[in-house]
């Protein structure tokens, strides 16, 4: 047989190879130990010195041009079976995924530490207190002796003449004090207890209270950080207002009301210069220093961030509840 | 405190309206809480005489009348009151008018009878409660005017709510007065004179207890008719204040009270013997109360007493025995001083709290008590009549509080307000307080009037002038402070990071109270005796939580009712814990704690369900355990806790001491509890996983690990996390990673023991492990195993 007509013949083989295992086949047949162009080679052998090398060199091409077209097909069919098997790989991109439940902190906790961050952010430090309390940090310290007609306000859980659950948490502010001179900032987020249940009181709740003391704390500082906080809070320019108040552990007193969309002021903070009796019931000097407290109920300030409308919903944990804060 | 608009406004009348009034007032401390109308909207109901009365002829109950309400001719109105009849000024709703409901008067006829309007009760008129007929109005109320403007039912009440520092204001002369101050403008007290004595009829007073009771005023007033009908003026101040109307002295002396802020007593003057006494109670003594029900007094309580027993609580409540009743003529009336101290904490021990406790508490002006006398006398004689003995005074000198001076200084001023207010300013402000000033270059010497009874000290005068110079023109400044960085434990693993890290295993965080229903709590907690609130809200929120599970599982119990399926909660808080030698006789410590109920995964097209189980919340401890990046030192051990079940709790310990339990919630509890099927639980004490392990970087292998799989049979009861913790106590070297990655019970293995298969991984640092090294390592194990444990390899 001719080379060229082997070629040609080799080629539409070739061609028709479809599988990877098809062209191997062809391969063999041409170019194996005793493929059709190999036994060529074999027959050189037979030819004279001077025919040799350029019937070597037409064969040669000829594997090199065979070689080529299967290296092609190869491609070919490569290319064809990956794209097969891709297809054969499709998927439905829209299914849901593999979703691994994340739940979530729950929405006063999530106010509580952004108070956190807004007060921490200026160098007051967290820090925690018993929750059953006794008469002196939750009152006495706090100028309210027995009797005071404020003790009557607080609707106190007792557990003995002596012992309750704190009402607020400044019995944490006292704690501090009597181990830390000034300069002492601090915030002091946590549980209180109130005998009151109804729409708008649950017998538990949380409030957040701030005292700064050092040796120039005044009123006018007192409403500046304050209006800052409660701006950067609700992340709006609110009007506030201070309303001279009175609370026995500060004077002067006020209360803080922000203006709600409907124009009605509502009230939510407490705050004031720290009352001369408790810096000296702690030991503070209380000419050279001065200072202010602030207390913050987190439950209300949850409520008009998110729009909250029945204080029980806190204390009820209806996962559909909780879910809206994830 | 409540008063009527249009009273306050016969004192002092600034050209405000009725809410730039109010939020005048707030703005300066005395909080308005609400602006009431006194009576509700009606129309054309004017002023009527009866002039002829008649029985209805069909018709028993009803009377045909006609009624001159200033018209030509008189009104026909049938009439269904029994004390209508001839001759009584009445309220007239005429043909037209709107009642309170939306009632509308028509032309009507009743029984045959045409009737052209309708006589009111006040009831019918909103105006109180009182359904006994209709209103019958003093002689002199002119026919045919409106009944509103007769009232002078334009009016509204403002409800004040003041801070207990402002009792000079439980009156509204305190009120009038800081009107005055805030519009600069003088108030026009009622003219109040001394009344002319008519007899000398007198009862000593003896001050035993003048502590408590330094100064006390008494007068004997005879021929009193008590029969006489309060003014219809002073009802009315009275029924605008939300006082009832009761007998005319009591009127009286709720109305000084009300006007003056000054609390009076009457007692039946017949009914007392010998000197009244002002002392304190003996132990256990006896009083009945006007109430009618009887106390035990201790002898820290004052009393009014006469020679023979006590007769009321000083300030707080009179006695029945000695009150005035209707057939009372000769009456003793009380002004007194008591001090706050003697009187505070008094009433509420008793379940008391009254119009005189409220102010008493509080304090009142100590040299008031005269003019409330007078004021009240007069009062009683121009309505019931009488005659006035003279005035008898007790007093000690020594126990009245003092007129105060206090100083303020300019430079604590400005420091602790952080303004500068111009002296002269300071002054008038002070001066407009009705104090008196002397100022010098450092400071303003103050003298307070009585009636600022709550000034005792600088920062009450600072107070006061910021109050009355304007919270709102004191500007706003940041705080200025050295800035110190607060110190932050890198070590510390906090209550946040702990939390985030179970929300991210999704947890939902809860809130639950800290007093839990105590039934539920001595189910799980047998053994332990909680603290119990002796005055909860409820039973079933009475007892202080020793574990956060009770919460938890109310929370579940709570969601599963309302078709919540997969659950998953989380909390941190303390549990109280009595303890005699803890502080305040509890410990309060901080735990951890989680439960899971339900499915362990959501529904998905790809993913077999299955319930929640065991291991689910153990490998959630295990991820709370492994943040120490210490797990080593906790264990888990097989342990019953009487919540949980037996065959499926666990103590965690932390170094040998136990710091925590998990497991499901006993199976017997889950119905009384309200759980619908399996329910586990966690708990640890929040300090035992509070510390990290700081990084110390070692240097990673650049050598290959081996892995070595080993099939052991050991007994089934043997635990697992025994045989683990062994196999790392070999010290075999090299042994980097050790999982147990099968349990087998069945087929191939005898019955009471199981196969577990486990893959050793072993590496070294600085070369590659060697066959002998591999295979001594797994036969020291292998040894091991055998002789601790008894296991057999499996084939």
């Amino acid at each position: 047989m001719e080379l060229n007509d082997i070629v040609a013949k080799a080629e539409t083989a070739v061609a028709a190879a479809t599988t990877p295992q098809e062209l191997d086949t062809v391969r063999v047949e041409y170019m194996g130990k005793k493929g059709l162009l190999t036994e060529q080679l074999k027959s050189l052998g037979k030819l004279s010195a001077e025919e040799r090398p350029a019937a070597g060199q037409a064969i040669n091409q000829a594997k090199q041009q065979v070689q080529q077209a299967i290296n092609a097909r190869n491609e070919e069919l490569k290319q064809a079976q990956l794209a097969e098997k891709l297809a054969a790989e499709r998927i439905d991109v829209t299914l849901p995924g593999r979703r691994a439940a994340v739940g979530g902190l729950h929405p006063v906790t999530q106010t509580i530490q952004r108070i956190e961050q807004f007060f921490g952010d200026l160098g007051f430090r967290v820090v925690e207190g018993p929750e059953v309390e006794d008469d002196f940090h939750n009152f006495d310290a706090l100028n309210i002796p027995a009797n005071h007609p404020a003790r009557a306000d607080h609707d106190t859980f007792y557990f003995t003449p002596k012992t309750m659950l704190r009402t607020q948490t400044s019995g944490v502010q006292i704690r501090t004090m009597e181990h830390e001179q000034p300069p002492l900032r601090i915030i002091s987020p946590g549980r209180v207890y109130r005998n009151d249940y109804d729409q708008t009181h649950t017998p538990m709740f949380h409030q957040v209270e701030g005292l700064m003391v050092d040796t120039d704390v005044s009123f006018t500082q007192l409403k500046g950080i304050l209006e800052d906080f409660l701006v950067n809070f609700f992340e709006e320019s609110l009007e506030v207002r201070f309303r001279p108040s009175y609370f026995p552990f500060t004077e002067p007193s006020a209360e803080v009301d922000v203006r709600r969309k409907d124009g009605q002021w509502l009230e939510v903070l407490g705050c004031g210069m720290v009352h001369p009796k408790v810096l000296q019931a702690v030991g503070i000097d209380s000419e050279k220093y001065t200072g202010f407290a602030f207390g913050m109920g987190v439950e209300r300030l949850t409520m008009l961030r998110y729009g909250v409308n029945d204080l029980r919903a806190f204390f009820e944990n209806d996962v559909r509840f909780l879910k809206q804060f994830n | 405190m409540k008063f009527s608009e249009k009273w306050l406004r016969s004192w002092v009348n600034p050209t405000l309206d009725q809410v730039q009034l109010a939020e005048q007032l707030s703005m300066a401390g005395l909080e308005v809480d609400d602006i009431t109308p006194v009576a509700e909207a009606f129309n054309s109901v004017v002023v009527g005489e009866v002039v002829k009365c008649w029985q209805h002829p069909d018709a028993d109950k009803l009377q045909v009348t006609e009624v001159n309400i200033g018209t030509d001719e008189p009104t026909t109105i049938v009439c269904g009151a029994p004390n209508c009849r001839q001759g009584i000024k009445v309220a007239v709703a005429t043909v037209g008018a709107v009642l309170p409901g939306d009632f509308k008067i028509k032309k009507a006829k009743l029984r045959g009878q045409p009737s052209l309007g309708m006589l009111c009760s006040n009831a019918e008129l909103g105006l109180s409660d009182d359904h006994d007929g209709i209103v019958e109005l003093p002689a002199d109320a002119p026919i045919g005017m409106d009944y509103r403007e007769y009232l002078e039912l334009n009016d509204v009440t403002f409800d004040v709510d003041l801070t207990p520092n402002r009792a000079d204001c439980l009156g509204l002369r305190g009120i009038a007065r800081e009107v005055g101050v805030l519009n600069r403008m003088t108030v026009t007290e009622p003219e109040i004179n001394e009344v002319k004595t008519s007899h000398d009829q007198s009862r000593s007073i003896e001050l035993v207890a003048a502590e408590a009771c330094p100064r006390y005023l008494g007068r004997v007033v005879t021929n009193v008719n008590i029969q006489a009908e309060t003014p219809l003026w002073l009802r009315e101040r009275l029924r605008r204040s939300g006082v009832r109307s009761i007998d005319p002295v009591v009127d009286v002396t709720n109305y000084v009270l009300l006007e003056l802020g000054h609390p009076m007593h009457a007692f039946d003057n017949d009914k007392l013997s010998g000197a009244v006494q002002i002392r304190m109670a003996k132990a256990n003594e006896k009083l009945t109360l006007l109430d009618g029900n009887e106390v035990t007094l201790q002898d820290d309580v004052l009393v009014i007493a006469d020679a023979d027993k006590a007769l009321a609580m000083a300030g707080i409540f009179g006695g029945e025995a000695s009150g005035v009743t209707a057939e009372s003529s000769t009456i003793f009336l009380e002004s007194a001083f008591f001090a706050p101290e003697a009187i505070a904490g008094r009433a509420r021990r008793f379940g008391l709290h009254t119009d005189a406790s409220h102010r008493y508490e509080r304090g009142v002006d100590p040299e008031l008590q005269r003019t409330a006398m007078e004021r009240a006398t007069q009062l009683i004689i121009d309505i019931c009549g009488g005659e006035a003995g003279p005035v008898i005074e007790a007093k000690d000198e020594r126990y009245l509080p003092q007129p105060q001076s206090v100083k303020l200084r300019k430079e604590r001023l400005a420091n602790v307000l952080g303004i500068r207010i111009a002296d002269d300013e300071v002054t008038e402000i002070l001066q407009r307080l009705g104090f008196t000033v002397e100022a010098d270059a450092e400071a303003w010497q103050v003298s307070v009037p009585t009636f600022r009874f709550d000034i005792a000290i600088e920062e009450d005068l600072i107070e006061e002038v910021a109050r009355i110079y304007g919270y709102h023109r004191i500007e706003a400044t940041a705080p200025a402070a050295q800035l110190r960085m607060v110190p932050r434990q890198e070590a510390q693993l906090t209550t946040n990071k702990l939390k985030n890290l179970l929300v991210h295993r999704g947890y939902q965080e809860a809130i639950t109270y800290s007093f839990v229903d105590p039934k539920h709590q001595a189910m799980l907690f047998d053994d332990s005796a909680a603290l119990t609130l002796p005055f909860p809200i409820s039973v079933e929120m009475s007892s202080m939580r020793v574990s956060l599970w009770p919460g938890l599982i109310g929370a579940v119990a709570h969601n599963q009712k309302r078709q919540q399926q997969s659950l998953a909660f989380c909390e941190t808080g303390l549990r109280f814990l009595p303890d005699d030698k803890a502080e305040n006789g509890v410990t309060q410590q901080a735990m951890i704690a989680g439960i899971r109920g339900g499915k362990a995964n959501a529904e998905h097209w790809n993913e077999g369900e299955r319930a929640v189980d065991f291991f689910d919340i153990k490998g959630d401890v295990e991820a709370l355990l492994a943040a120490t990046g210490e797990a080593g030192q906790y264990t888990f051990v097989a342990d019953s806790h009487p919540a949980l079940h037996p065959g499926q709790s666990a103590a965690i310990f932390k170094n040998g001491k136990t710091v925590g339990y998990l497991g499901a919630v006993h199976p017997q509890f889950e119905k009384k509890l309200g759980l619908n099927g399996r329910t586990f639980v966690f708990e640890l004490e929040l300090s035992a996983v509070q510390q990290r392990r700081l990084p110390a970087a070692q240097p990673i292998s650049r050598f290959p690990s081996i892995r070595r799989d080993l099939a052991i049979v050991v007994p089934t009861q043997l635990a697992a996390g025994e045989i683990l913790k062994a196999i790392e106590n070999v010290g075999v070297n090299h042994l980097v990673d050790l999982n147990l990655f099968d349990v087998y019970e069945g087929s191939g293995v005898a019955d009471g023991y199981r196969s577990l298969a486990l893959s050793l991984i072993l590496q070294h640092t600085e070369r590659t492990l060697e066959d002998q090294e591999i295979n001594a390592a797994v036969k020291a194990v292998v040894e091991m195993l055998t002789n601790e444990f008894g296991a057999t390899l499996r084939e």
